[in-house]
Parts: structure tokens; C-alpha cells; sequence
């Protein structure tokens, strides 16, 4: 039982990353500082990677400090810093508590290698290819991400929204304050459900099948493994075959038939030494007495898997060729409808060649390429502009945010995405650059216009521009009529959000493919009318 | 709910408690001030705070409009998330001094609200009034949800004829209207009652409605405010109602002091230099006579500091 508190260890740890973690994303009242999101996420390798690649910065070295910690530990990524992993864990010491002893018990497996190590090479493959979105389905952070937001935070606001009245109606107008809930297209619930269900599936079965059979990280970090320094060792002469280590095993990969430990799928989770009352597991640097008979029968099957491995690699790479034609990024027109409202409802439709990505993705390919979709800035968004898409970035994009002006409008002021965005999909930018960041255009269709339509004063776009790019210009008679100055416009949506016309908008914003930077507004000094009388003018 | 539908009965038969309650009160455009000589206070030349000191004394003091026990609610301007100095939302200053002098009058609560264009979390914050307010003693509440607006029907409404009211309005004893005077793109000039689209839930609706026709049809509805306090302290004189930068404020030092929508609406389009008829909502609620833009009739309290 010398080894007993590494286990108490990993799961202190772990509860703290989990957390942590689930904070950020569950914060639905934009309480917590963008300055807290880095440190807690800098650790999560997918995004780590995606940003150094995106950014060849060293300041994303969160996935060096994982590979660091993997050669010296072991998966300890997998059992204490990986959100995903550790819901497995949860769900799996939740759904004990329903069974039987007998069926609390995990046993000895054989490893999915086909399976697993072709995951890897298709996200690497794809990721080549120029796509992110075998890894966005795969990554187990931005899994978990979705998790969280797709399915806690509607309950949570949910509960909020039922606890409002109640404060309401003690005249309590604080702690619980109703919370607009933007609905979240069903379409995109495909693969979250999925992947809740299959991980929810294999950790109330099998422990963590998951990370040994389809994450991608879980397989890297394996491979990795298999060359740890400290590792868990069997020792031969005081282990008395009680099989406490192999029955709580998670990873199903103690072999006490050949005293073997498959260290690509162990999870460093300690139950093993810890249910030992022989200390014949430990964790350490050297090997203990083992068996000579093992060790070759491992490499015997070492190598029998490889072959099988290669084979099957090389025949599935062909299919994911063509499959990565999918990556490409298709811009699909944006089809939400709104039920017309007008007395003489607008006829002539929005014309969108391109989806908006928020500021600081510097375009439609980078942001797509980089963005795994875990949707923290979705919740992290004060307007609620950021919403999942369905196809705006095509079929390979789904789930990636965009910014729906149906549902809100960027804030002038904030910059929030680009400081909580993990992966670097979104790039931090300081405010003023942000201020000029034109993400997309500002088009006015005169015809769908109210002041041209109903002859009656409108402009509630321009009065929604913060940089004035909308303004108003004389029209008939005392009206006034929308203009745009396009080299002025950011392409924030603050006048398409507040466009009244139905069903189709008369001022909308066309992404830009690639962002680019908008002038200055022009600012000149007002005069004071009183300045003259000093007086008042009644 | 079984209170909010209670609302919604009582107020669009016009027949139930609000109505029952408000027969006390005259319509606000006829009423003579209590306790004072003037129908307005205008003052000029001081900050905020001092302003309203001298403007609520001219016109009877707060506890002619508070009394004691009573439930107020403020409705500034906080539409925006941008700060004090850029003139976009109503000085937070005049706000706490009012918040101040309802609970010196005796108020049991004091509440403060808006329906924001941008995000209200922000807006409340970086207007400084959320804390300005809470620093004084008085309580923010959200208008961000439809949940908070009650239907109520507006029979003298030419295009606007229901709207979705915040309830604090319908149940407030009293209800103070705390404008920013600040030029506007699509109304023109907003002040006293554009203020009160952010009291209403579906802005859309008056903009394709004859946004001019629905803001005066709105200052027709029975509940009125009981005061008005027109911020004219920061002005912004171009690119409102939002702004653009610090340019586009004149440090005016002014504001006014009425019962009277409509009259506050005149005497401050005049401060800023435009004749009060070429607005056309304040010409056409004064034919509709939700107040008068005549200030040649009212007597007015001009007041230096």
C-alpha cells in the first residue's frame, strides 16, 4: 500500500481540472475574468498543438509540458488533466453504485490496435489535408466542451429560468435573473449525442474503452507511454494472483496470465497500486522482478498486431482521401427564415455568399482549420452572436461557431472570443485592432426598406452602427434613408440585428473570406448651439 | 403568471387595480405641479447632481411626488455599453441623485431599469449606473427578457394600439422618465418619450410602424410618468443615439425639470437648436395632447448655477 496516495493523488487533481474546467464553460453569467481561461486550458493538448501549429509560437507549449509529463509518467494526461477522461471516470463510479460486486469488476482485454492507431492517422491525414474536422469530431477536450454546452448549460439556465419568477416575485432582482437561451440547431446535436452516448456506453462497461479505442490523443500519448520512465511494475515474487489490480483496472490492461502491463492503454491511474495489499504494483522508474517467459510472448504479439496494423492503414487510406474532399470549405447561403411581420412583407432575399467568423480568425479558411469546435466561446459570447453552425461552413465546419445576426450582434467593445478561443482559431486582439477587424460587409437592398416601402422614418440599423457606416442620408421629404460607407464598416451585424423588415432583411452582412482591416471613422468636433446666448433659448 | 394575467386583464379593459389606482392621479399634461408655482425647472451651468438639487426644489421638492412608503421606478437611458463621458446613456450622477432623493422622501424602493440595445449586463455596468444606483441605495432590475412585459392596450394609438409594457412600470406608485438628451438617426432627437421604447418589449414593431406615430401613440398611454428629468449635462450632437467618439459631445451643463413629456421634449429640442415642431412625434403628441409643446403657457423656473 506504499503507492496507495497516488491514487488519492489523481483523483484530487483530477476533480480540480474538472472543475476548473466545467467553470469556464458552464459560467453562463460571463462572471469569470478571460484571464482565467488560459492557464486552466493551456494544458489541453489538441488545442495546445492547433495553436502552436497556427501561431509557430512556443507560447502554446501546453502539449510539450503533456508529451514531457507522458515520457516521464506515463498517461497521466489521460487520468488527471483531460476533461473528457475524467467524466469517465465519474460515470463509472457513479454506475457502480448500481451494480452488483461481480459486475463492478474489470478484467483483462485485448487492445483495439487496428482501430485506434487508424483513428490516429486519419486525423493526422485529414489534418494534413487541411481540415480540422476528423479531429473536431474526435478531440476529447472539445468533446467534452460540447457535452457541457449542449446538454448541462440548457439545464442549467433551464433551472435558472425557472427560478427567476420565484425571485421575481419576492422582489428580488438579483442572483437569479432570467437568461435568454439561444436554441441550438438540432442538427447540430448529431455528434455530441453521439459521442455522449458512446462514452457514456463504453465507461459504464468497460472503463475507459474510449481513450483506448477511438481518441486519437488517448493513442498518441499510448504510443508515447510505451517508453515512460516511471510506469506501473508487477512484482512477480510477492503478488499473490488475488487479481484486485486486474479487477479495478480501467484500462483492462494488466495481464496477470503473462504479467504483462500494456502501457499504451494504461491511464496512470493508480487503482492498481493502490488495491494491492502486496505492494506487488508499484510505480517506478526500474523494472521489478518479472517473469523472462512474458516479455517475449509480449513482443511476439507486439509484432503480430503491427503487420495487421500497417495493412489495415494502408487500405483505408484511399477512403480518407476521398473523404477529406468534404474538408473543403463550402459557404453555404444562411436559410433561417423568420416569420413575416410586415404589413407588406420584404421580397427580395438576403444574399450571403459567405458565413461571418469572429474577429481575430483572420478568415474562413484559417478559422475553419483551426477550430475544434468546442464551443467555450459560444458561452463565453456577452451577445449570444456565436452560435454553432449547422452548414454555414459547410458539412465539415458542423458545430463550429459563426456569428448569427439573427441571434444577437458583435459588441463594439468586447473581444472576449479571441481571449478565451484554446486553439488560436480565434487570436486574441486588442481592442482597437478590434474596432477595425472587418469581418464582413454591410449590403443595403433599398427595395426590402421600410422609409422606401411604408414611407415612414426607420433607421434603426444606423442607430445600431457604432462606427456610423450605416448613416442616414436625406431620402423624400423629411425622410431619411440608409447609406453605407463600406471602407467604415466592420461587419459587426448591430445593423442587421436591428433590421425590423421581414421575412428578408433590407440591410444585412456578407462575410469576408478574409478579414480585413476598416478605416477610421472620421471624427470631428461638435459645436454647442447655447455657445453663443449662454442662455436658454425659452 | 396568475399575476401577470391579472395585468393584462386589468389593464386592457382599463377596469381593474392599476386603473383603479391611478384615477387618483390626473393626466400628467394637465395636472398642476403640487406645491409649486412652475410647470418646469431648467437649470444651467452645474453638474448633474447640483442641477437636479435646484431643479426638484423649484419644482416643490421630491416629496411632492414621493411619498412615503412608495414604490418608484427610474427609467434612464442605459442603452449602450459605452461610458458616462460618451453621452449615450443618461449620467449616472443625476441618476444616484435622484435614487437619493426618493429615498430621502420616504420611498420603500427604488428601482432602475431599461430594455438595452446592446448586452444589458454590460450596459448596466459600463454606463456606471448599476453601481451609482446600488451605491445609493437603490435597485437595478433586468428588462431583458420578454417574460418582464405585460400586453396593454393603447386606446388613443393611431398605429400603436398594444404593446408589452415592463411590469415594474404598470406597478410602480411612481414612475420617473430620466432621459439623455442626445441626437438621434431615426427619431431625430431622442429624449422624454423615445426613452420609453426601452420601457416596451418589440422596438421592431414601432420601426416599421411609423416610428414617429408610435412614439407619440406611446406617450397617449394612461400610465405616464409622474416626473420627467431631461439629462442634458453630456449632449451628443451627431452619430447618435450610440456615437462614436467623445467628439461628437458638447458639454452642455443643462437640464429639465417637468411633469409634462411632451413640454420636456420641446424645451429640450430647443437646447439643442431644432424647432420642437420639425420633430414630427412631438408635434403629433401635442395634437393628440399627451402634453403641450407651447412652453410660451408654461411657467418655467430658469434656473443658473
Amino acid at each position: 500500500m506504499t503507492y496507495s496516495w497516488l491514487k488519492r493523488a489523481r483523483v484530487v487533481i483530477s476533480l480540480i481540472f474538472l472543475v476548473a474546467i466545467s467553470t469556464l464553460f458552464l459560467d453562463y453569467k460571463r462572471l469569470v475574468p478571460e484571464v482565467w481561461f488560459s492557464p486552466v486550458l493551456s494544458l489541453q493538448f489538441v488545442p495546445s498543438l492547433l495553436k502552436f501549429i497556427h501561431i509557430l509560437s512556443l507560447t502554446a507549449f501546453g502539449f510539450i509540458v503533456v508529451i514531457i509529463l507522458t515520457v516521464l509518467f506515463g498517461r497521466v494526461y489521460c487520468s488527471t488533466i483531460c476533461p473528457l477522461g475524467i467524466l469517465q471516470d465519474v460515470v463509472s463510479w457513479i454506475s457502480k453504485k448500481f451494480k452488483s460486486r461481480e459486475k463492478r469488476r474489470y478484467g483483462y482485454g485485448k487492445p483495439y490496435t487496428i482501430l485506434r492507431y487508424t483513428l490516429l492517422v486519419a486525423v493526422l491525414i485529414v489534418l494534413l489535408l487541411g481540415s480540422s474536422w476528423l479531429i473536431l469530431i474526435l478531440d476529447p477536450y472539445s468533446n467534452f466542451g460540447r457535452i457541457l454546452i449542449y446538454f448541462i448549460k440548457p439545464v442549467l439556465v433551464g433551472l435558472n429560468n425557472l427560478g427567476a419568477p420565484v425571485m421575481e416575485k419576492l422582489k428580488i432582482y438579483a442572483v437569479l435573473v432570467p437568461v435568454d437561451l439561444k436554441p441550438i440547431p438540432v442538427a447540430a446535436y448529431i455528434v455530441p449525442v453521439t459521442v455522449l452516448a458512446l462514452v457514456v456506453w463504453m465507461s459504464v462497461t468497460k472503463g475507459r474503452l474510449y481513450c483506448n479505442s477511438v481518441c486519437p490523443v488517448g493513442t498518441f500519448l499510448g504510443f508515447i507511454s510505451k517508453f515512460a520512465i516511471f510506469k506501473i511494475r508487477l512484482d512477480t515474487n510477492t503478488c499473490t494472483l488475488c487479481r484486485a489490480c486486474e479487477f479495478t483496472c480501467k484500462s483492462s490492461c494488466i495481464d496477470l496470465e503473462t504479467f504483462e502491463v500494456d502501457y499504451s492503454r494504461c491511464v496512470a491511474c493508480f487503482n492498481c497500486v493502490s488495491s494491492c495489499k502486496f505492494d506487488a504494483a508499484g510505480f517506478q522508474a526500474k523494472p521489478l522482478k518479472v517473469k523472462p517467459v512474458t516479455v517475449e510472448s509480449a513482443s511476439v504479439d507486439t509484432s503480430q498486431t503491427d503487420t495487421g496494423k500497417r495493412r489495415f492503414i494502408a487500405g483505408t487510406i484511399a477512403l480518407l482521401l476521398g473523404s477529406a474532399g468534404l474538408a473543403q470549405n463550402i459557404p453555404v447561403r444562411d436559410t433561417t427564415k423568420p416569420v413575416p411581420k410586415n404589413a407588406l412583407p420584404t421580397t427580395i432575399p438576403e444574399d450571403k455568399k459567405f458565413p461571418v467568423s469572429p474577429p481575430g480568425s483572420i478568415g474562413l479558411h484559417s478559422f475553419t482549420l483551426h477550430c475544434t469546435a468546442c464551443s467555450l466561446c459560444i458561452n463565453a459570447c456577452p451577445t449570444d452572436v456565436l452560435q454553432p453552425s449547422f452548414l454555414q461552413f459547410g458539412l465539415t465546419g458542423i458545430m463550429q461557431p459563426y456569428m448569427d445576426y439573427h441571434s444577437g450582434f458583435c459588441n463594439y467593445d468586447c473581444k472576449r472570443c479571441g481571449e478565451v478561443c484554446p486553439t488560436g482559431a480565434i487570436l486574441p486582439l486588442i481592442l482597437e485592432d478590434k474596432k477595425l477587424a472587418q469581418i464582413g460587409k454591410t449590403h443595403f437592398v433599398k427595395d426590402n426598406c421600410i422609409v422606401k416601402t411604408d414611407k415612414t422614418d426607420c433607421g434603426a440599423c444606423s442607430e445600431h452602427c457604432p462606427t456610423k457606416a450605416v448613416h442616414m442620408i436625406p431620402y423624400e421629404g423629411t425622410l431619411v434613408i440608409p447609406e453605407v460607407k463600406e471602407e467604415i464598416c466592420i461587419g459587426c451585424g448591430a445593423c442587421e440585428h436591428a433590421c425590423p423588415t421581414t421575412p428578408f432583411k433590407a440591410i444585412y452582412v456578407d462575410g469576408n473570406e478574409i478579414h480585413k482591416i476598416a478605416e477610421k471613422p472620421k471624427e470631428v468636433k461638435a459645436k454647442n448651439p447655447l455657445e453663443k446666448t449662454g442662455d436658454f433659448p425659452f | 403568471m396568475k399575476r401577470r394575467e391579472f395585468f393584462v386583464k386589468s389593464a386592457g379593459a382599463g377596469l381593474g387595480f392599476t386603473a383603479v389606482m391611478s384615477l387618483g392621479r390626473l393626466p400628467a399634461a394637465f395636472a398642476a405641479t403640487p406645491g409649486s408655482a412652475y410647470d418646469m425647472a431648467a437649470v444651467m451651468g452645474g453638474a448633474p447632481d447640483v442641477m437636479f438639487d435646484k431643479a426638484i426644489r423649484a419644482m416643490g421638492g421630491m416629496s411632492a411626488y414621493v411619498k412615503k412608503g412608495q414604490r418608484v421606478v427610474i427609467k434612464p437611458n442605459i442603452g449602450w455599453d459605452v461610458p458616462p463621458d460618451r453621452g449615450a446613456n443618461t449620467n449616472p450622477l443625476l441618476v444616484k441623485r435622484i435614487v437619493e432623493h426618493c429615498i430621502q422622501a420616504g420611498a420603500k424602493e427604488v428601482l432602475v431599469f431599461d430594455n438595452t440595445c446592446d448586452t444589458w449586463t454590460k450596459c448596466y455596468k459600463t454606463s456606471g449606473i448599476e453601481s451609482y444606483v446600488k451605491k445609493a441605495g437603490g435597485k437595478v432590475v433586468p428588462g431583458n427578457t420578454e417574460g418582464y412585459y405585460q400586453q396593454v392596450t393603447i386606446p388613443q394609438g393611431k398605429r400603436l394600439k398594444n404593446a408589452k409594457v415592463h411590469e415594474l412600470v404598470l406597478e410602480a406608485d411612481v414612475y420617473i422618465d430620466v432621459p439623455v438628451l442626445k441626437s438621434h438617426d431615426s427619431a431625430k432627437l431622442t429624449i422624454s418619450m423615445k426613452n420609453l421604447m426601452g420601457a416596451v418589449w418589440d422596438r421592431r414593431y414601432w420601426h416599421r410602424n411609423d416610428l414617429h406615430q408610435c412614439i407619440a401613440d406611446f406617450a397617449t398611454f394612461h400610465r405616464k410618468p409622474d416626473l420627467v428629468v431631461v439629462d442634458a449635462y453630456n449632449v451628443m450632437m451627431k452619430n447618435g443615439p450610440r456615437g462614436i467618439s467623445k467628439n461628437d459631445i458638447v458639454n452642455m451643463k443643462a437640464q429639465i425639470v417637468t411633469t409634462d413629456m411632451v413640454a420636456a421634449d420641446a424645451a429640450a429640442a430647443k437646447m439643442f437648436g431644432v424647432d420642437p415642431a420639425s420633430i414630427p412625434y412631438i408635434r403629433l403628441a401635442d395634437e393628440a395632447k399627451a402634453g403641450t409643446m407651447d412652453l410660451q403657457s408654461l411657467n418655467i423656473s430658469r434656473i443658473k448655477v
